[in-house]
């Protein structure tokens, strides 16, 4: 890819990267939050451009990852109702449930759309009277404003026939959650843009003194990558811990004070059941009690939904620290991260995804002796 | 799923209920809520999430992101049509991360077990 070359041959990366291997005197581990920013460093090949020892570890980022089975299987069971008319973004078409997804949904009959904006689903439900629209409101920070936006208008439009399905999760509690936990491997974070663009950065503070780790608001150009994995090392050389923004183009300390105000408005925290990672507390947003009738879990009583992760698939034990992944009878022959079982395997920082990423198999020695150490 | 593409607002409209623009992604125009972004005017750069004018951005930075997400084939897929969505997938396997994160991080996949062990 000619891109690709003329990035790396770059004058401005070939400095950055230059500067990072100057700074570094010792192994860090890293974690970009953002499945964007995990899919430019991939593409990218910026981790291949760090000195050696320096980790980047891929956060929770992918909203559609972290969205429990439980509820894609509700949302197909309200897509293939009559009478309903339901949208999403063509991202969530091929995401499976226990017995389908939405594109194979729509193939048995059901009424699904995609749609560009929640605002095409209020449009749709002001045209469609007879018909009950719903939309599928999955994603972080970035994604809230428009579904606020949505139930906001229909609210304001009267429209008694359009409601949310909505999955909304946040960064802030996420990174709580994993600088808590005793596995816990990160030293710094690079802070998603785009969520930044809307919430801005004043969340996070309180998290850079409480953890001593730095936090750079970081953009998703591979130029952007660099200067924040940059500055992260930078700090960590020195002992400091504060927040940072280096994607001041995009993102101020405030934030968009308009969305968040609407945000206010029209949602309340709760708490979130991550895929693969378990409940957070206050970790997403609902609809608050003046939007309560525009929720479809409300509006659509959905009940002897059948959800089950595969029965091959032993999640719960590798959660529960009752068996190491390697040790799932189905890891890595039915259970890969390209077809995989169950939520462990889901994430690519689930711990099936990482052995499996790391290539740690079983051998019989470990298997014998029972040691594995998580993936280095 | 979280990414904001740079459009240049062409037209502002208010149909009573939202202040609405004509945004032009490099050739593709999309209708665009503005209500987030009340300083923007006609002729102004801002970038746009699934609709929504987010933040405003110089010209020069959203021509450059613009060319970047061109070539990283973003811009198909968030600015796709309906039909180009369903045709897509069609042709997609299933996957519980459609951003292909995931997959890409995976660049050590080893996809037979059986190669894997014979190479331990």
């Amino acid at each position: 890819m000619k891109y690709l070359t003329e990035f790396r041959n770059g004058e401005i990366a070939q400095r950055m990267a230059r500067e990072i291997r100057q700074v570094v005197t010792r192994p860090w581990r890293i974690m970009e939050i953002c499945g964007g920013q995990t899919h430019s460093i991939i593409r990218n090949g910026i981790d291949q451009m760090l000195p050696p020892g320096i980790e980047m570890i891929h956060g929770p980022g992918c909203p559609v990852c972290v969205t429990p089975l439980a509820l894609i299987d509700k949302a197909l069971a309200i897509a293939a109702q009559p009478g309903v008319i339901f949208c999403s973004f063509g991202d969530m078409l091929r995401v499976p449930g226990t017995d389908a997804d939405l594109f194979q949904i729509k193939g048995l009959g059901g009424d699904v759309r995609v749609v560009y904006s929640p605002l095409d689903a209020v449009e749709l439900a002001a045209k469609n009277p007879g018909k009950q629209v719903v939309f599928f409101g999955v994603g972080f920070e970035t994604t809230a404003p428009a579904n606020a936006m949505s139930v906001h208008l229909a609210k304001r439009r009267g429209l008694k026939n359009f409601s949310l399905l909505v999955s909304h999760v946040l960064v802030p509690p996420a990174i709580e959650a994993i600088m808590s936990s005793p596995e816990n491997r990160v030293q710094a974070f690079l802070a998603a843009g785009h969520v930044c663009s809307v919430m801005g950065y004043w969340e996070y503070p309180p998290l850079a003194d409480k953890f001593e780790i730095p936090i750079v608001v970081t953009g998703f150009e591979p130029l952007d990558l660099l200067d924040g994995i940059r500055r992260a090392i930078i700090q960590l050389e020195k002992g400091e811990h504060h927040v940072e923004n280096a994607y001041e183009r995009i993102v101020t300390y405030a934030g968009n004070l308009e969305a968040q105000k609407l945000l206010a408005e029209v949602f309340e925290p709760t708490d979130r059941t991550w895929r693969g990672i378990g409940v957070i507390p206050r970790s997403g947003w609902r609809l608050n009690d003046n939007y309560r009738e525009f929720d479809a879990e409300e509006r659509f009583q959905i009940s002897g939904i059948h959800t089950e992760e595969s029965p091959l698939c032993k999640a719960g034990d590798v959660l529960r620290g009752a068996i190491k992944p390697a040790e799932c009878p189905a890891f890595g022959k039915e259970c890969t991260p390209r077809h995989p079982l169950g939520a462990t395997m889901v994430s690519s920082e689930g711990a099936c995804a990482a052995y499996f990423n790391y290539g740690r198999f079983l051998s019989a020695e470990e298997l014998a002796g029972g040691g594995v150490a998580y993936a280095q | 799923m979280c990414l904001a593409i740079p459009g240049k607002v062409e037209q502002i409209t208010n149909d009573g209920d939202a202040r609405m623009g004509r945004v032009n992604f490099g050739g593709v125009v999309k209708n665009v809520c503005l209500d987030y972004v009340p300083d923007v005017v006609v002729g102004d750069y801002t970038i746009v999430h699934v609709g929504f004018a987010l933040s405003k951005i110089d010209e020069q930075s959203a021509l450059e992101t613009l060319e970047l997400f061109r070539t990283m084939g973003a811009l198909d897929e968030e600015l796709a049509t309906e039909e180009e969505a369903f045709a897509r997938a069609a042709n997609a396997p299933q996957s519980p991360c459609p951003d292909g994160s995931c997959e890409l991080t995976g660049r050590n996949l080893r996809t037979d077990p059986a190669k894997t062990e014979s190479n331990q």
